[in-house]
């Protein structure tokens, strides 16, 4: 590829009108803040929504991880997910309590997406287009969620609760534990991946692999083992959104438990610009918040419309700006 | 221009296969027969799906909510307006066509993985969408059809099979399949030698979505009933799959994409090779080692014999992305 | 001195195209040695042939050991820093984390080496967290070469490095290159189409047509002999 014909591919163009993003997030953050002000309610849906948007957040982050450096949607991450939260429900019914199956289970997720992505994933990408790879998570998620079915059975299970639920109050506004341990632990699950691509050298050199693989190795970045990793990471992600659910009341265990959040998951990711891992968390924020308002105070938007919902909030964005909120507008070549 | 030697060869190859299909169900059980007829089913859909995602490389996850469409107008038109089946096909591609239009219009603006998502989106959306107009659509429950012999369900989907694939053959290998090819291959290009690209791909969607619609309508028609579930998300992800496994731009692909996605699961519970619960995994696997060594499909492997019809090789890249991606 | 790298009877190709035909070189250590032709001729496949990254038959040694069918990542781990055509710049990243990843085979303390490239490029200290693709192509090429030098390579590849330059900038360039290999014994293998520079910079040069080496010789020589100069390096 000529240095022309890659500089056109990848310099972002700044657009001029870069303010309108800040400011309309700015806006809705008012109108959040000013709402929970107000009333009770408004304020607790808010922050189930933020607690709901921190589990999509996390499956999201693991998307953008993964078509960052392959441009592939990994359709199996939320089945991959599922798995994971089953092994640590193994580990609990074995005796394990919960914390200590909970870290075992993310190590043992970082292996497993590793592993995957050797076996099922590489030889695939090694002659095959984009659709191909696709094709393969498909694949793959099938090939997970039925191993679910296989080994545990289709019923749903009970996943012991990580601590005894307890309400906070804070001034006549009802704040449960779960929700708030779940925005916690989704912020930090963020950041620790944040500062470990900005601050560790494999970080810096996956970030590397992802953006110019070809330049890459010629610094001597092993760029597969670089999307190996990629994928560990991911799925370390995905075991944790998979905790979090499975720990919310309105969750049950069963084998198609991520199948709705792994959607809400792609909608918040293109929302954000599929190659923004920020944008994926404010999208999965927005879309946890906006869909848990609607549904409360929209009357005629029941359960079944949220999905629909989402969707219709996914093809506003990409409509105003078709790359997401974030997202690098691509000059096409010619 | 083909030499007329192989055009004659393939027309042989296609009538002796069409013949083959037209005898086979005197040798099989009434159930195997509707098994034949949901083959076909997949067949339109998956030929469908080509004539967006293989001919303009418009990707499209969301073929389900045409079927949807489709088998929706066909069961209400004969549950609840008592309507004749057949009569129903043709409602049941005009409003595919519209939806299509409806929904190619604004992929107009999006391209690569944001439309193969949008698309994904609308697929997964419809199916709630029928859930929460239970009046209109029977809701949850769904709608009851009258039943047919397996072989009736065979010979109409068969038939109707049969139409489409002369319908997208007059298309495609015309001055529409040019443009169709023209647009998958460089978009600047073929704008810039005069292809209306807005007309072309949205007449691509309406036809595609037509298609799928009345595949919708046989597929509610050989089950006999419709419920938003029939139309979920599986079902886009397998006619993807079957496309893609089958050979993107091949008319034989959708026959070997067809069969593989609706009896190789049928073909593993029948033999015991394991039980319905590794089913799914055995698939999957099957699916990710067929991509691993043809990852252009089924059809290309057998493209020196099969000399009709076209070739396959292309697959849909991100038109920002360089021709010669690079390799990773 | 001794030799330090050898190419004999290499040959490389681009699917059905050829591009090199049986080509022999040597660079020895320290030395600046020169690679030029017209376009097309092969320059540039030749220096992707010895780091790995176009597949290659034929005999390719890196101070006596056989670098066989390895890639770039590996030959980068052998003491070989590739600049290509364009630059490799990360245009994403910082200046600082581009030159973080030009150390990346390196192991231990990187100290000395910012030190060291703070003083053949003390602009880039002010600019370290400005975003690479922003700087002008001048600057890119001296990161570029603030990238390699972080490796501490024994052999460093340099592909075009005037391309779209001004003159003022290519001298400049083309000083700190003669002082890397001065002070730190660097060998240099530079592929240009600006012949006049390189062989004022150069020792020896091959002058490449056709994927096959037409003539080689000190640079002196090569600048001398009309012929040559006229037909092959245009001036």
């Amino acid at each position: 590829m000529t240095a022309l014909a890659e500089t056109a591919r990848r310099v972002p163009i700044r657009p001029s009108t870069s303010w309108i993003v800040p400011l309309a997030l700015v806006g809705v953050c008012v109108f959040l803040v000013v709402g929970s002000l107000q009333s009770a309610l408004f304020a607790q849906q808010v922050i189930s929504g933020l607690a709901n948007g921190g589990i999509y957040a996390s499956l999201a982050v693991a998307l953008v991880l993964i078509y960052r450096a392959t441009e592939v949607i990994n359709f199996a991450q939320g089945a991959i997910a599922t798995f994971t939260t089953y092994v640590a429900w193994q580990l609990i019914d074995w005796g394990l309590s919960y914390w200590p199956a909970f870290a075992l289970t993310l190590g043992i997720a970082f292996v497993g997406g590793f592993a995957l992505e050797l076996v099922a994933i590489r030889p695939v990408e090694r002659r095959g287009s984009q659709l191909t790879v696709v094709i393969a998570a498909i694949g793959l998620l099938i090939l997970v969620e039925g191993s679910v079915g296989w080994i545990w059975g289709n019923g749903v299970k009970f996943m012991p609760a990580p601590f005894p639920s307890h309400i906070y109050y804070l001034g006549g506004v009802a704040f449960s534990r779960q929700d708030l341990s779940t925005i916690a632990i989704s912020i930090a699950s963020v950041v620790l991946l944040w500062a470990f691509f900005q601050f560790t050298k494999v970080g810096l050199a996956m970030r590397a692999a992802a953006v110019r693989p070809e330049a890459a190795r010629l610094v001597g970045v092993r760029v597969s083992w670089m999307l190996s990793l990629g994928w560990g990471l991911a799925a370390v992600l995905g075991a944790v959104a998979g905790m979090m659910a499975a720990a919310s009341p309105s969750v049950l265990l069963q084998p198609s438990m991520m199948d709705g959040i792994l959607i809400y998951a792609f909608a918040a990711a293109v929302i954000g610009g599929l190659e923004s891992a920020a944008g994926a968390v404010i999208g999965a924020l927005l879309i946890g918040v906006l869909l848990n308002l609607l549904g409360s105070y929209v009357s005629w938007v029941t359960p079944q419309l949220l999905l629909p919902a989402a969707f219709v909030v996914m093809l506003v964005v990409l409509l105003v700006k078709p790359s997401g909120l974030f997202g690098r507008t691509r000059v096409r070549k010619v | 221009m083909r030499p007329s030697r192989s055009t004659s060869f393939g027309i042989a190859v296609t009538l002796a296969v069409a013949i083959a299909i037209a005898l086979i169900p005197y040798t099989l059980s009434d159930y195997n027969r509707s098994t034949g007829a949901t083959v076909a089913v997949y067949f339109v859909a998956i030929l469908a799906l080509n004539i967006v995602t293989g001919y303009t490389g418009q990707i499209s996850i969301g073929h389900g909510a045409f079927m949807a469409l489709g088998g929706y107008a066909t069961a209400i038109l004969t549950h609840s307006h008592g309507w004749n089946d057949i009569a129903t096909l043709p409602v049941a591609a005009a409003v595919g066509f519209a939806a299509g239009v409806v929904v190619g219009l604004p992929a107009l603006r999006l391209h690569g993985v944001y439309l193969a998502l949008t698309t994904f989106a609308v697929a997964l959306a419809v199916p709630q969408l029928a859930k929460n107009y239970p009046g209109f659509t029977g809701g949850t429950q769904g709608l009851a059809l009258p039943t047919h012999t397996g072989l009736w369900l065979y010979d109409v989907g068969w038939a109707v099979a049969g139409v489409m694939f002369v319908v997208a053959w007059l298309l495609l290998r015309g001055r529409t399949g040019r443009a169709f090819r023209a647009v998958r291959d460089s978009e600047v290009a073929a704008a810039s030698s005069g292809v209306t690209l807005a007309v072309y791909k949205t007449v691509a969607f309406g036809v595609s979505a037509a298609m799928a619609a009345v595949a919708g309508s046989i597929y509610v028609l050989v089950n006999n009933f419709v419920n938003p579930d029939v139309f979920g998300l599986t079902l886009s992800l397998y006619i993807l799959i079957g496309a893609v496994v089958g050979g993107l731009g091949s008319l034989w692909g959708v026959l070997i994409g067809a069969a593989f996605v609706q009896l190789l699961p049928l073909g593993l519970t029948s033999n015991s090779i394991g039980s319905s619960q590794s089913v799914p995994v055995i698939f999957g696997a099957v699916v990710i080692v067929v991509m691993a060594l043809l990852p252009l499909g089924a059809a290309n492997l057998l493209r020196p014999v099969l000399l009709f019809g076209s070739k396959t090789g292309q697959h849909p890249k991100t038109p920002d992305t360089p021709l010669g991606t690079e390799g990773r | 001195m001794a030799v330090l790298l050898a190419l004999e009877d290499v040959d490389a190709r681009y699917g059905q195209v050829q591009a090199l035909r049986g080509v022999s070189l040597t660079v020895d250590e320290s030395e600046i040695v020169a690679i030029l032709g017209a376009n097309g001729a092969g320059k540039t496949t030749t220096l992707r042939a010895v780091s790995g990254t176009v597949r290659r038959s034929g005999r390719i040694e890196l101070a006596g050991k056989s670098l066989g069918r390895r890639g770039p990542e590996a030959t980068a781990r052998l003491g070989v820093a590739h600049v290509p055509e364009g630059r490799g710049t990360f245009s994403e990243l910082t200046v600082w984390e581009n030159l973080r990843l030009g150390a990346h085979v390196r192991r231990g303390s990187l100290q000395a080496d910012f030190k060291r490239v703070g003083e053949f490029f003390p602009w880039l200290e002010a600019r370290r967290n400005q975003q690479a693709g922003t700087l002008s192509g001048g600057e890119q090429q001296m990161l570029a070469l603030a990238r390699a030098v972080m490796q501490r390579p024994r052999l460093l590849l340099l592909d075009e490095p005037s391309l779209g330059l001004a003159p003022l900038v290519v001298a400049e360039i083309f000083r700190i290159l003669r002082e890397l290999n001065e002070q730190h014994g660097t060998a240099v293998l530079l592929v240009e189409q600006n012949a006049r520079t390189s062989l004022a910079t150069a020792a020896r040069a091959y002058v490449l047509e056709v994927g096959r080496v037409a003539f080689a010789g000190a640079s002196e020589e090569l600048a001398s002999r009309d012929t040559i100069r006229k037909s092959y390096l245009g001036y």
